[in-house]
């Protein structure tokens, strides 16, 4: 049988696989995509939480569903906003390389 | 959900997901992203949560991933040349991941109930679009709204930030 950890050490695995990414990749747009495996790690954790919590009722917990349901939103507009800026950069500077966008370093 | 299945759509996502920050040619990683969100979403059915399984196919397997394709597209990104990486932060920000997914594999084998499997539900869950709409208008009605106003500042910004300078 799948245990709860199963699902928490899978989710754990993704949010790394999108923290190295975000780490290591260079191009901007490749970025903002582990930033979306990062949120979609979060948001299977709360599910498997959701459906290990059965209520009296016996239906699980709807609350963390709601949840998801925010973050599925908030990502949607972080990205178009996200994208919004990268092709405003790109027009400036025809670049989507973060290492040629050091302006406001120190 | 038979173990096999789990397991099955584990993988597949972790292996698409890792193809996302592997390959060089972006449209390579978008459509890898795909198909990982496509095995998030069969695991979410997984844990009857039918609704959030389908707005993760809709929003992002639909529309996010669309929006990836286009700006790659409209920018015509190439594949990238082999830059000179720059190994000391490379080799930091994989220390870093590193680290993490030690502390995550520490906290999981300590938790007491990651060990057990899930209880049984009572009744099915076909219905809980209308158990998380309940919830939505009820309980969570403020941050709903709040919610809205946020998706109108994204379009109205993406408005602002795309619109040519007339000046």
């Amino acid at each position: 049988m799948v245990r709860l950890g199963d699902y928490l050490i899978v989710s754990g695995i993704l949010f790394t696989i999108g923290f190295a990414g975000v780490m290591v990749r260079r191009n901007i747009i490749i970025v903002l995509m582990a930033l979306e495996l990062m949120l979609n790690a979060a948001s299977l954790s709360l599910v498997a939480f959701s459906r290990f919590h059965v209520d009296l009722t016996g239906a699980p917990n709807y609350n963390a569903q709601v949840f998801v349901f925010f973050i599925i939103t908030v990502a949607a507009a972080e990205v178009a906003v996200g994208l919004a800026i990268v092709v405003a950069l790109f027009r400036l500077r025809q670049t989507t390389h973060v290492e040629d966008l050091t302006t406001l370093k120190f | 959900m038979s173990a096999f299945l789990f397991w099955t759509s584990a993988l597949l996502m972790l292996v698409f997901g890792a193809a996302v920050i592997i390959n060089r040619n972006p449209v390579a990683s978008a459509l890898s992203l795909v198909v990982s969100f496509l095995a998030l979403a069969t695991l979410f059915i997984s844990l009857n949560a039918y609704f959030i399984g389908i707005i993760q196919v809709l929003v992002y397997a639909g529309a996010i991933m669309v929006l990836f394709l286009f700006i790659i597209m409209l920018l015509d990104l190439r594949a990238e040349k082999l830059r000179n990486i720059n190994w000391i932060a490379s080799a930091g920000g994989i220390a870093v991941a590193l680290a993490f997914i030690i502390q995550i594999f520490a906290v999981v084998g300590r938790l007491s109930i990651a060990n057990q499997t899930f209880p049984p539900l009572a009744r099915s869950t076909s219905d809980d679009v209308h158990q998380i709409g309940l919830l939505l208008f009820t309980n969570y009605n403020l941050p709903f709204q709040i919610i809205g106003i946020v998706i109108l500042v994204a379009t109205v910004g993406v408005i602002m930030l795309s619109r040519r300078e007339s000046r």
